[in-house]
């Protein structure tokens, strides 16, 4: 997927004025935020979950080469190939190869962001491959030709209206009003898909070097459809996504639904390790394994390592207060919210997402609610760092800040300045105290007052206590 | 140099340790262990808690005494949705007396158009209401996912507490994991629609577990 996080400001600023992305997004908060906190008050606690489920992805990481050769081995002995991609046109590449080598002309897939990251549909397309998405809302999203906006719910910024109007349009079907009637559409136009697909696609939420074993977390059966009936089954996943052994992997499903949509569990958590055997009825013939990079790799050692723990659960973008405002498409790359602020800087280049980590108030919600305890408020300002470091920050910027920083090391100059400076903006608040438009930030004041400083100085105020 | 090889090259440095350092015996060590997480309390009874969390999954649950009077079960359930009297069974289910109960189990794995589909369960999971369904021979993986309608017979003492204890029965009976080992955890859902949840999205629409009192090799 092309990345156009440059953008942020200015698609921030169409999407708070979009009345309907604003009620869908209220939506997201009533389902998902109150939907976790209940789901996760049935736990006996949180906290040492959270911390166990931490240490696991941490150890995976800590030797991550080593799980990886296991994951390799035990796949591959269960009669699995295994591919590893350095970008994401090598991934799509290899799928075509695939593709090629075993005459597929159709393929159905299930949800995947690594695919979305690598823009594999566009790919199969360019081969002459019909790739048709089978999860309700990539399906929504494939028939409308939009990015997903959330990595949970990739079509949350749509209303029941807007989707019933698409399927009447691309269906040629009378127009439905009820949600169960769209989703018996779908399934109905989707069936023949699964049906008649040569390749199934889908992602992993997990790998077990244990077993071999790809995991996939879903609650469509979309998935296992696409990884039981065609042919040849083909998983895209990042390196990172590696656990060592089956009981890590069900302390990371005790979180992972509760924090995404507030489920103890999803309806179907699927282990597919290998093809089909001789004496299996069904289940595809083939399976590789796609391990892909894409910069992943380069994190490790890094300051942001630690976000290569993520989970994918979404929970950090639906309580950040910036995504529910501005929604997922703002961001401009595939993963939004603080974890996309984090990752689309990190795998797409700093220079090429400035806004992303500023798209932040520091109010600390996502690093408390994420379920692998990564310290997203921490990563945000690292990254602001870096842009300083490397002089990306524009330089009216820099020029401010040089010279406040020059006044405040000269401790009576910067006595003096602040207390005109004090003076002034007390004068110019006026009769209602308010300052209604700010020299230098008039995108600021645009939309806000900023209220007047009363007019004197935290200096004068000490003093003055320290009299009395 | 493969990709395979600069990626791994990668992250051995990225991580300071050389090259192939990966293939040190603490990966294996410690799988070898395979220690367990935090385990939720275990419920004091297993079925009414297997019951209670798979009836909050909208999934229906029945107890029969033994394995004999299942097919009589699932008729009554069938005649109450009118579902009708065609099945798919996994042949491992074929010997049970469906016919005598007016039901026509055809023991093969689902095409299109089967409406419903009768499986059995390696085991369940207590904490989640959760089937653990394996694949293999007589056990088709698409019984439990094409049909609109998912019947899943088990004895009730395969019930176990935490998916932990799945594990550990699944490598002391198998070793390793069959093609597909497949967790069902009620009938399939979707929330993408204005995050309001709707059954039935491409799997199951309604789901019945029948729980046996006696195993079926007591019969
Ligand atoms: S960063 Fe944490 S909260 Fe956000 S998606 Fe990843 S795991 Fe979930």
């Amino acid at each position: 997927m092309e990345c156009s996080a440059g953008e942020f400001k200015h698609r921030a600023a169409q999407k708070l004025g979009d009345v309907k992305l604003q009620a869908a997004l209220r939506r997201l908060q009533d389902k998902f935020v109150d939907g976790r906190a209940a789901a996760l008050a049935e736990l006996d606690g949180f906290d040492s979950l959270a911390d166990a489920a931490a240490a696991v992805r941490e150890r995976a990481l800590a030797d991550l080469d080593g799980y990886l050769l296991r994951f390799e081995r035990e796949a591959i002995a269960r009669g699995a190939h295994v591919h590893w991609a350095e970008t994401g046109a090598d991934a799509n590449r290899i799928v075509v190869e695939i593709a090629a080598a075993h005459g597929v002309r159709t393929a159905a897939k299930s949800k995947s962001m690594v695919s979305e990251e690598c823009g594999l549909n566009h790919a199969l397309e360019q081969a002459g491959i019909r790739v048709t998405e089978t999860d309700l809302g990539e399906y929504i999203l494939q028939l409308a030709q939009e990015p997903p906006s959330h990595i949970v719910a990739p079509v949350v910024h749509k209303s029941k209206e807007e989707i019933s109007e698409l399927f009447h349009e691309k269906h040629h079907t009378p127009r439905k009003t009820d949600i169960a009637e769209l989703c018996r559409e779908a399934r109905e136009v989707l069936r023949p898909a699964f049906l008649g697909a040569d390749m199934g696609i889908s992602g992993a939420n997990f790998l077990v070097a244990e077993t071999g074993s790809a995991v996939i977390v879903t609650n469509e059966g979309n998935g296992r459809l696409v990884t039981t009936l065609p042919r040849v089954h083909v998983v895209i996943t990042g390196i990172e996504k590696v656990v060592p052994t089956l009981e890590d992997l069900a302390t990371l499903l005790r979180l992972l639904p509760r924090s995404a949509t507030g489920q103890a569990i999803t309806n179907y958590v699927s282990l597919l390790t290998g093809a089909k055997g001789e004496r299996d009825p069904d289940g595809p013939e083939q399976m590789h394994v796609i391990l892909l990079d894409n910069g992943r790799s380069r994190l490790l050692g890094d300051e942001l390592q630690s976000i290569l723990r993520c989970i994918r659960c979404g929970a950090c973008m639906n309580h950040c207060p910036v995504y529910q405002n501005v929604g997922g498409h703002a961001y401009g790359w595939v993963y939004p919210g603080p974890m996309g602020s984090v990752l689309t800087p990190a795998y797409q280049g700093l220079e090429n997402a400035l806004d992303l980590p500023h798209a932040c108030t520091m109010c600390g919600a996502c690093g408390a609610v994420c379920p692998v305890r990564i310290p997203l408020p921490d990563l945000l300002r690292r990254l602001r760092e870096r842009q300083t470091e490397r002089g990306l920050r524009p330089w009216r910027e820099r020029l401010a800040l040089r010279l406040w920083a020059w006044t405040a090391k000269r401790a009576t100059l910067y006595a003096v300045g602040t207390r005109a400076a004090a003076w002034l903006l007390a004068r110019a608040g006026g009769k209602d105290r308010l300052l209604h438009r700010l020299p230098g930030a008039a995108g600021w004041s645009a939309g806000r007052d900023m209220p007047a400083p009363p007019g004197r100085t935290f200096r004068d105020l000490y003093r003055e206590r320290g009299r009395r | 140099m493969s990709a395979r090889q600069r990626i791994l090259a990668r992250i051995a440095a990225g991580l300071g340790h050389g090259a192939e350092a990966g293939a040190n015996g603490a990966v294996d060590g410690y799988i070898e262990r395979h220690p367990r997480g935090p385990v939720p309390r275990r419920a004091p009874d297993l079925v009414p808690r297997f019951r209670e969390q798979a009836e909050r999954l909208s999934s229906t649950v029945l107890e029969v005494p033994a394995p004999g009077p299942v097919p009589a079960a699932v008729a009554a359930y069938l005649a109450a949705h009118g579902l009708g009297t065609e099945t798919v069974c996994w042949p491992d289910l074929a010997g049970l007396p469906w016919a005598a109960s007016g039901v026509r189990a055809a023991a093969r794995p689902a095409r299109a158009g089967d409406m419903v589909g009768i499986t059995g369960a390696f085991c369940a999971i207590a904490e989640t209401g959760t089937l653990m369904l394996l694949s293999g021979e007589d056990t088709p993986a698409t019984v439990s996912l094409l049909p609109e309608t998912h019947v899943a017979v088990l004895p009730a003492a395969r019930i176990v507490p935490a998916m932990e204890d799945a594990w550990d029965l699944l490598r002391a009976e198998r070793g390793v994991p069959p093609r597909a080992v497949n967790l069902v955890s009620g009938p399939s859902r979707t929330a993408d629609i204005e995050q309001t949840v709707t059954l039935g999205a491409h799997g199951p629409y309604r789901m019945l577990i029948v729980l046996t009192g006696e195993d079926f090799d007591d019969v």
